[in-house]
């Protein structure tokens, strides 16, 4: 009966979207005002009618309701409650029902919160998330529908890929949505400006808190994701520029690029092409990710199941959404006359550079991803293209954004003195020239990547706080009137330099873990030491351990340091016997210095285990700056001016604009 | 400076950019792209010590071997139709298995033997890496569901 109702409700939910899709259009054309209210009661009842159904494919994955094909495939009775729940999102079917679910949300939201919207661009706005909605929701009715009944109800389900019971990766996926499917809303107000043939300030301060509360989304998703690849897959490599990371990244990329841009449409009602070209684009790459993750072009364990049919649908989708709304742009890009003159050397014109780099970057990361699917689709045969390409490629690029960074927050607007700027800076740079040659002396030439890497994190971490100590004034008032100062500062100014410098941290655990990471593979017997970094080691032998629903083999390494205990780590081989698949868990120690990291290998004939041991300095700063980014971007959004009175047009609007 | 001045400029800029994004590019691809080949593709070619490839096919059963080291493992790679010999040293993925689909990178050395040093279990839900299900539908071989 469950499955039933869930079932209805996502019927409904489509017909409802259908109405909230074409409606509003029709009303902002006619100038109905009936027909352009409608668009928020229908984006709420069409969040309802799929949170509905969303809960009751959840309601069917704990209660283990085995009549439903979907939770057969993917569930068991003796899963953890935990990942029963994650288990609903754990599969190409339930996953997409998430999808739909965070888009009426978002609908649902906008409706709830943007009563100061003016009522032709909410009605747009809306009716955009309602077609893209009704769309979304007819993939899954056709192609990949959760509420299918299997006849004969089994007694126990197939069970969940192991690897994917965990508590990093049950959380993955809804954030990773939020933030994809949050880009929605860019697109649909970038989309419903082009409609109206408008692109204002205004506009922009209502899009921006949506980017960036996806922007925040996304980054956290990503980490998550990254951090569970580190300690799950026991290689301790944390990117690995597999299709599917790409594809998260991809729109992150362009995200962090329109999240930027739209700054400049607010102050200075400039960039108005690139800002919406970017809300079109980072949605689109967001929607390409899901066509190859889903489409069977690619294999990898993020993947689904292959099945053609979907990936032509999703394919249809991505052309008439993506095609439909470039289109529109090239017809009415014309009509979105520049703002203020700006020189290039200013901040507008850094954040072009931005723009440009940031877009580059995008574009290097999709041609390697693309690559061998284009290849293989001529029949040119079968190639990879991994990590050796990425790097060689992404981080030339990148560094030139990392060491605009500070300089570029600090030019001002319209026509800046980038002398000015330097002179401000010129202790920082002082500092990192000394790092850099200081790192250079320790550990030599060979690893002079590793300096100036150390070198712009540093550059990144100081040099977004001048502009804070500047304006505390310390050094030149009282410290106590300067913290007060500081404190009352805009929050924005504070997002933007928690932001930045956690970048800096980022580039430091980046760059440290992966230059000087140890890693030793040897046979162990019970009883033997070995030394890494400055800890000894000593392999205590194994036991055997169970859980839920798994049983396996626990291998005990004692960690000392100068004499002094300091943990057991517990490297485990588990067997899943539901999924007849065995799992690895690394035992890990965290420290804020690095990481001890220890993999069981196999057993020998003469009883000794080949072990894999790992020393990974700083690696845990990269989860930190992570996290601090997205802090930083949550203090930036919690800043007044996005929260105290809406812009309200000085003139009477009309209804609805000339098409 | 006027309008079309400082679009000249970002456009220069940009092209600029494109283009030193695109040399690179094509530089990291020519320098970087992995061939994937199954035993029997690699008969026909001749693959030079040099060159990094890919390698995969089903593990065949009752190959693996390991060493005295106790590290360095041994196994082989079939299509079914011919074979190829692999050294890895390190810990095999959890989802190695004989008689189920392996892709491995590396390279050859002298006598012929294949030294891996990546052992790739990515595989979907089916646990078959969809190039060696490929390659085993092109050698005729293949038992498993027709998904293309």
């Amino acid at each position: 009966m469950i499955g039933e109702i869930g079932h209805f409700a996502l019927i409904l939910g489509f017909f409802i979207a259908l109405a909230q899709g074409f409606l509003p259009l029709i009303g902002t054309q006619k100038n109905n005002r009936h027909l352009m209210t409608l668009a928020s009661s229908s984006a709420i009842a069409h969040f309802g009618a799929v949170i509905t159904s969303f809960g009751c494919l959840m309601l069917a994955f704990i209660t283990s309701d085995f009549s439903v094909v979907n939770v057969a495939q993917n569930s068991h009775t003796l899963k953890p409650f935990l990942y029963k729940v994650s288990g609903v999102w754990g599969n190409h079917e339930g996953s997409m029902l998430l999808w739909v679910t965070i888009l009426a949300l978002f609908g649902a939201t906008i409706a709830a919160f943007g009563s100061n919207l003016p009522r032709g661009l909410r009605a747009r706005v809306l009716a955009i998330q309602g077609l893209i909605g009704s769309a979304f929701i007819a993939f899954i009715l056709f192609t990949s529908n959760p509420f299918l009944r299997l006849d004969t109800a089994p007694i126990e389900g197939s069970g969940l890929n192991p690897i994917l019971q965990d508590p990093g990766l049950a959380f993955h996926p809804p954030f990773l949505y939020l933030g994809y499917v949050g880009f929605s809303v860019a697109f649909s107000f970038a989309v419903a400006a082009l409609l109206e043939g408008r692109v204002d300030s205004p506009w922009a301060r209502w899009v921006r808190p949506w980017t960036l509360a996806s922007w925040c989304s996304l980054t956290l998703g990503i980490a998550l994701g990254s951090w569970w690849a580190y300690y799950e897959l026991g290689w301790g490599g944390w990117w690995f520029w597999d299709p599917v990371e790409n594809a998260s990244f991809i729109p992150w990329l362009i995200g962090t690029a329109l999240l930027h841009s739209a700054i400049v449409v607010e102050r200075r009602e400039a960039l108005k092409s690139w800002t919406i070209l970017l809300a079109i684009l980072t949605f689109s790459m967001s929607l390409l990710g899901t066509f190859l993750v889903r489409s069977g072009v690619l294999t990898s364990v993020h993947t689904f199941a292959a099945d053609p049919e979907r990936g032509v649908f999703i394919l249809l989708l991505l052309g008439a959404i993506s095609g439909g709304a470039l289109t529109l742009y090239a017809i009415r890009a014309p009509l979105l006359v520049g703002g203020g003159l700006f020189s290039p050397l200013s901040r507008e014109g850094a954040l072009v550079l931005n723009n440009l780099l940031l877009a580059t970057c995008a574009g290097v990361v999709l041609l390697g991803t693309l690559y061998p699917l284009v290849l293989e689709a001529v029949g040119a045969g079968k190639v990879s293209v991994g990590p050796p390409f990425f790097n060689a490629t992404f981080i030339p690029l990148v560094i030139p954004i990392l060491i605009c960074c500070p300089v570029g927050a600090m030019l001002s607007w319209k026509r800046a003195d980038l002398a000015g700027v330097f002179q401000r800076l010129k202790f920082v740079l002082l500092f990192v020239i000394l790092i850099i040659l200081f790192t250079t002396w320790m550990h030599g030439v060979k690893e002079v990547l590793a300096s100036l890497g150390l070198g712009v994190a540093a550059w990144l971490i100081i040099g977004s706080f001048v502009q804070i100590i500047e304006r505390g004034g310390f050094f030149k008032v009282p410290l106590a009137q300067a913290l007060t100062r500081v404190f009352n500062l805009p929050r924005a100014a504070w997002g933007m330099a928690i932001a930045h410098g956690s970048l800096g941290i980022l580039v430091i655990g980046i760059t440290v873990s992966s230059t000087w990471q140890i890693e030793m593979i040897q046979l162990m017997q019970p009883g033997e030491t070995i030394s890494i970094q400055n800890y000894k080691i000593t392999f205590k032998g194994t036991n055997s351990v169970t859980g839920p629903n798994y049983s396996g083999v626990e291998g005990e390494f004692s960690v000392t340091r100068g004499g002094k205990n300091i943990t057991v780590l517990r490297a485990e081989k588990r067997y899943y016997p539901a999924e007849q698949s065995r799992t690895t868990e690394a035992g890990i120690l965290s420290t804020v210095a690095g990481d001890l990291y220890a993999v069981l290998g196999e057993i020998s004939d003469s009883g000794a285990w080949s072990t894999r041991l790992y020393f990974n300095p700083l690696v845990s700063w990269i989860w930190v700056g992570a996290i601090l980014m997205t802090v930083g971007g949550l203090v930036s959004l919690t800043d007044r001016h996005f929260r105290v009175g809406s812009p309200k047009s000085a003139v009477k609007q009309p209804l609805s604009s000339p098409p | 400076m006027t309008r079309k001045g400082r679009r000249g400029v970002f456009i220069f800029s940009g092209l600029g950019l494109f283009s030193l994004a695109a040399a690179l590019a094509l530089t990291a691809l020519s320098d970087s792209i992995i061939y994937f080949y199954s035993p029997t593709d690699l008969i026909a070619k001749k693959i030079s010590e040099a060159q990094r490839v890919r390698v995969g096919g089903l593990v065949k059963k009752n190959s693996k071997f390991v060493e005295s080291d106790g590290v360095t493992i041994r196994f082989i790679i079939t299509d079914l139709e011919n074979e190829v010999t692999v050294k890895y040293k390190g810990v095999l993925p959890d989802l190695f298995r004989e008689g189920q689909g392996v892709v491995t990178e590396g390279q050859f050395d002298q006598i012929g033997i294949f030294i891996a040093d990546k052992v790739l279990a990515k595989h979907d839900e089916n646990y078959m890496p969809r190039e060696v299900a490929d390659s085993l539908r092109k050698s005729g071989v293949w038992k498993g569901p027709n998904l293309k």
